[in-house]
């Protein structure tokens, strides 16, 4: 009885070796992807780089046939998050959700991280800035807007973000762009785009340069007006809303987020990824996803999203410099 | 209207939508009962099934998922003195207390009854009010926050039990935790000492976790009968003696109803200051405010309907104009826009079936939650009966899970030992640790407040007193903070004059 345990005990003790050694040369031989891969989204859930990593996720995961799951990695104004992607191991199983604030962190001397340490794998969503009023002010347009602000220098609040976020970074953007001192319109801090517009339509302050897609239901209200938008070109659901560049300050910014890979990935996965993304962003459900959501979709792939990276990191830190915010 | 509600009617009464919400309730009741996780994170993980969805299913497993979460946080409070969501901190230490005293069910009765009183005077509020109350709301600038966060920390001093003092340092402990990290106004960081971890400041859910959990667990690891459970649970029916509570303070569940209402509208306040605020005036105006603290039923009505009740009013400026009341409602703009339904005054003419689904689902959550309520708390109670060294090792299990599930960052778990260390010293020798988390969760509300205010008035002060609302909101909190001031001075007087 006692001899028959032992042999059942040796036999089970090769068997569990075998499957481990197997587990192993399987896992360094396989074929990229063999395994779930995870996503680290730097902000919390619930928000727009998180919605749009999730529906991605959901996306690839068709694609590549292994389960894509997405981790909210928040804190420290997104340093946490990025820096947890940025250190992860290369090897495609990590991969990490990239937003603007990468190329403005480092300015600011929050962190040493730049995007230079990640592998950039796509841009996909850029939602531009806007100029939005309310309805209660007396300015119908682009120029009333101006003809006050240069006569009235100082006088008129903007709001959106902190010091230093994206929608400052607009507000410096487009006064320095139109030949005006970036505080001809002081900057009022805040939490973020949806209390800058409740600011707004309570009389707080005086102007929002957020993402009028937040704003679209207080544009549709009668609250608020749109008077321009910082994009490239227009916008399709405020077809009537002209650029800056028509309006001749030739400066567009959005807040952004796009899929990176750690620095140091293998270029054979990097290529499997690139046409997977493709496939997924090309899918019919994130196509919907991102227009039913109310965001602009911006897709980039690697190279000119490399590019994109590279520019945006030299406009924002001049753009903080100019303010006086970099350090 | 008639034919819109029949219409929602035939929707809710479709046997998936009925699927949907039970199952969305047993998510929720889940979700609140482990502390960590929160209504917010439970909200994100539904959008993917959102998609494939109906609006009216899609938004019933919401706003279910939500009245049922916000009430299960009481569960763990009352059994091992862990808060399962913030907005049951306020009355964490009555409910506990009274646990130990072999009345859980009756604590979590009253909790699941004021609880779903609250949930449906929050969504006659919003079918009735929500013009009014959004005309309320669309009032508040940043001047009128300030003087909200600030009259909210002056019930700190109504809320302190032993000695006002030590409640302050209480108090100024909790602020001065909120000032670490990234300040939002300026940019600048403080007291990070080059940690990027800091950076976003002391997470709020492991340092409560921390602060009351933990805590509890080393003051039980050092007594002695540690083979005993918890506490002898009564027997007994527990809808009878609940209604009887309720019953008993019936003013103060209309009272905490109109302020969890007020509270909730309100975009950049929610249910846990409902909760607070509800709590510190119930202590103003009760018979027995030594017994705040020390194990009181009366405060857990008042906030536990306050807590319940803020949850609809948050909806009203998601629906209006699309600014998400709280963490929740941002994911459900998400949501409605998905579903090509685009917040805004719109949404009042051209989708009233959605929308009067939406109330009816509230309506109908809240009756749901004394059944599914009762049924939780029967399951969860007999913790109660498991001996202490097998319910520890468990309660410090959860403290670790929950503090790490936040944020998925293993720094947080260490935010969670010191919290319960500082806790627990602080606790020995009589510093009560509820004013810390009202610090924490107040602080940097005012600071904010205060420092936008000032950059819009480049340091005037007059605006704080200008404006209608910010004017009564101000001279209510100098009267609190004088009223004391002046009822010393009297006593000197009659004192003297004696």
């Amino acid at each position: 009885m006692r001899k028959k345990s032992k042999r059942f005990k040796g036999l089970l003790v090769f068997i569990l070796t075998f499957i481990m050694i197997m587990g192993t040369v399987s896992l360094t031989f396989a074929k990229y992807p063999s395994r779930p891969i995870t996503i680290i989204v730097p902000w919390s859930p619930g928000g727009g780089t998180d919605r749009t990593a999730r529906a991605l996720a959901a996306s690839l995961q068709k694609v590549m046939g292994w389960r894509v799951g997405v981790v909210n990695r928040t804190g420290g104004g997104g340093v946490v998050g990025h820096s947890a992607t940025a250190t992860a191991k290369p090897n495609g199983y990590t991969l990490g959700m990239i937003t603007i604030e990468i190329t403005m962190m480092h300015w600011l001397k929050l962190t040493d991280l730049n995007y230079r340490d990640y592998e950039p794998i796509a841009l996909l969503i850029n939602n531009p800035a806007g100029i939005i009023v309310s309805t209660k002010s007396p300015w119908r347009s682009y120029k009333d807007l101006m003809n006050y602000i240069k006569a009235h220098p100082g006088k008129l609040t903007a709001s959106g973000t902190a010091a230093g976020g994206v929608w400052d970074l607009a507000r410096i953007g487009w006064l320095t762009g139109a030949g005006l001192d970036a505080n001809a319109v002081r900057w009022v801090p805040s939490t973020g785009a949806s209390a800058a517009l409740s600011e707004l339509i309570a009389g707080g302050v005086d102007i929002a340069t957020c993402s009028p897609l937040e704003a679209l239901p207080l544009i549709d209200g009668n609250k608020a007006r749109c008077l321009a938008v910082m994009a490239e070109k227009r916008i399709s659901v405020l077809k009537d809303v002209p650029t800056l560049k028509e309006l001749g300050v030739d400066f567009f910014i959005g807040g952004w987020a796009g899929l990176a890979a750690p620095k140091g990935v293998p270029e054979s996965i990097l290529r499997v990824l690139y046409k997977a993304v493709d496939r997924a962003v090309k899918s019919k459900y994130f196509k919907d996803f991102i227009k039913k959501s109310g965001f602009w979709m911006d897709y980039k792939p690697s190279t000119q999203f490399q590019d994109f990276l590279a520019l945006q990191d030299t406009v924002n830190g001049k753009l903080l410099r100019t303010a006086g915010l970099a350090k | 209207m008639d034919g819109a509600l029949w219409n929602s009617l035939v929707q809710l009464s479709h046997p998936f939508t009925i699927l949907v919400i039970i199952l969305a309730s047993l998510y929720g009741l889940f979700i609140g009962s482990i502390p960590g996780l929160t209504a917010t994170m439970a909200t994100a993980l539904l959008v993917p099934f959102a998609f494939w969805l109906d609006p009216v299913p899609a938004l019933a497993s919401i706003v279910t998922m939500q009245a049922m979460a916000i009430f299960a946080g009481d569960i763990p409070a009352a059994i091992v003195r862990m808060p399962g969501t913030p907005a049951t901190a306020a009355y964490t230490e009555d409910s506990y207390t009274l646990g130990l005293q072999g009345k859980v069910r009756l604590v979590l009765g009253v909790d699941v009854v004021s609880s779903s009183f609250g949930g449906i005077m929050g969504a006659i509020a919003l079918i009735l009010g929500a013009p009014l109350l959004m005309k309320f709301a669309m009032q508040f600038t940043s001047y009128e926050y300030f003087w909200l966060a600030l009259l909210g920390l002056s019930t700190a001093a109504f809320i302190t039990t032993v000695s006002p003092l030590k409640g302050l340092i209480s108090v100024l402990l909790g602020l001065f935790l909120s000032t670490i990290g990234i300040e939002i106004t300026l940019g600048f960081s403080r007291y990070t000492f080059g940690s990027q971890n800091l950076l976003g400041g002391i997470s709020f859910i492991p340092a409560m976790i921390g602060l009351f959990g933990l805590a509890e667990v080393f003051r039980n690891v050092r007594k002695k009968e540690l083979q005993a459970p918890l506490a002898k649970i009564e027997k007994g029916k527990m809808l009878g003696p609940a209604l009887k509570v309720i019953w008993k303070y019936k003013i103060n569940t209309v009272r905490g109803g109109i302020i969890g209402i007020l509270v909730g509208a309100l975009p950049g306040a929610g249910a846990d200051i409902a909760a607070w605020l509800a709590y510190g005036i119930a202590k103003k105006f009760s018979k027995h405010p030594e017994k705040f603290g020390k194990g009181a039923i009366e405060p857990i009505v008042d906030a536990g309907v306050a807590n319940n009740s803020a949850l609809a009013g948050a909806w009203i400026p998601a629906l209006v104009f699309g600014i998400p009341g709280d963490s929740v409602t941002a994911i459900v703009i998400g949501i409605l826009m998905l579903k090509g339904l685009r917040p805004g005054p719109v949404i009042f003419h051209q989708y009233t079936d959605v929308l009067v689904s939406i109330y009816t689902v509230f309506i109908l959550a809240n009756l749901l939650m004394i059944p599914f309520g009762f049924l939780a708390i029967r399951v969860s109670s007999h913790a109660m009966r498991v001996s202490k060294n097998v319910l520890i090792p468990i309660i410090l299990l959860m403290c670790i899970v929950g503090s790490y599930a936040i944020n998925n960052n293993p720094f947080d778990i260490g935010v969670m030992l010191v919290m319960g260390i500082v806790g627990f010293i602080l606790e020995e020798n009589g510093f009560p640790v509820g004013p810390i988390v009202l610090g924490l969760i107040l602080g940097p509300i005012l600071e904010q407040n205060l420092m936008i205010s000032l950059i819009k008035s480049q340091g005037g002060v007059a605006q704080f007193f200008t404006r209608p609302v910010s004017a009564v909101l101000g001279a209510g909190t100098i009267v609190v903070w004088l009223l004391p001031v002046v009822s010393f001075i009297r006593r000197k007087l009659s004192v003297k004059s004696d």
